[in-house]
């Protein structure tokens, strides 16, 4: 079966994490063989996610460890958790 | 995530702490202070309000030490604990405010990506620039709620499926979907931005 670029569009999540079914998987894969603009959607795709899960886009403040680590030090000295 | 401890030591951890030691609750929060820091900072969009939630959060954590079940994982249950911290924050502040119109139900139309032909490769190095790190915050704030979440967990805080939606008390398939949605909308807002944010760094520094 032919798929479209919209049904390829559909399974680009499922792609990249690996959980399309046999069939499913052969027909995206076709598609991507000869659609530059489903390849270029799917390697964008994939960039973009590798980039936004760098550590250095959610970086901690400056001095967020010191004054976590002092608050915690003062509410919590001798205190048992229930 | 990295650097956290094996689930064995963090369970003998927590049992000292449990016991008396409380001091060893440093230790133990440790490896998550920048994932409770970036959850936070993704439900409030500030850095001051995620800072404050993230402190309350290990608070509550510590606290409420004794009623963790090691049949979850102690970062779950962590970023369960900041996600309630955070929204009880934004209901306070939002009282006085009209309620957010940015949440879309679940079967909202179709998300269409940006059509491109050719994609170059964008390289990590290009984080190194500070308005690429704030281009990709802003987009990833800038998703409506249930996909921002959902997104945090899985590509940031890298939980699994399983996980995510424990942690958000939803279905797996609603964790597949909102992901698939959320890296759809991201790819639309930000392919043509980092292109071009690519491309001006080949024109204004030659010879990298």
């Amino acid at each position: 079966m032919v798929i479209d670029c919209k049904h390829v569009w559909d399974h680009i999540s499922g792609y990249l994490d690996g959980t399309l079914e046999a069939s499913v998987l052969e027909q995206v894969q076709k598609h991507l063989e000869h659609c530059e603009i489903c390849s270029a959607i799917l390697d964008s795709t994939r960039n973009i996610l590798i980039l936004t899960a760098d550590e250095r886009v959610f970086e901690l403040p400056l001095g967020f460890s010191d004054r976590l680590h002092a608050r915690l030090e003062a509410e919590i000295r001798g205190i048992t958790p229930e | 995530m990295t650097g956290t401890l094996e689930g064995r030591d963090e369970a003998q951890i927590i049992a000292s702490i449990l016991a008396g030691d409380s001091q060893q609750f440093h230790q133990l929060i440790r490896p998550y202070e920048r994932s409770v820091y970036a959850m936070a900072l993704s439900m409030l969009k500030n850095a001051a309000d995620a800072e404050d939630v993230a402190q309350e959060a290990f608070l509550k954590a510590f606290r409420n030490l004794g009623s963790f079940r090691a049949d979850s994982k102690f970062s779950t249950w962590l970023v369960s604990i900041t996600l309630n911290e955070a929204r009880s924050r934004l209901r306070r502040n939002q009282a006085a405010k009209i309620e957010s119109l940015d949440i879309p139900s679940e079967e909202q139309g179709h998300v269409s990506p940006t059509l491109l032909r050719d994609w170059r490769e964008v390289p990590s190095e290009i984080l190194e620039r500070q308005e690429v790190r704030l281009l990709l915050q802003e987009a990833v704030l800038a998703l409506p709620e249930i996909y921002r979440e959902v997104f945090l967990l899985r590509e940031v805080e890298e939980m699994s499926v399983k996980e995510a939606a424990e942690a958000l008390g939803v279905s797996d398939a609603s964790v597949k979907v909102r992901l698939h949605r959320a890296r759809i909308m991201l790819q639309k807002k930000l392919a043509p931005e980092l292109k071009k944010a690519s491309s001006q760094k080949r024109r204004w520094l030659p010879w990298l």
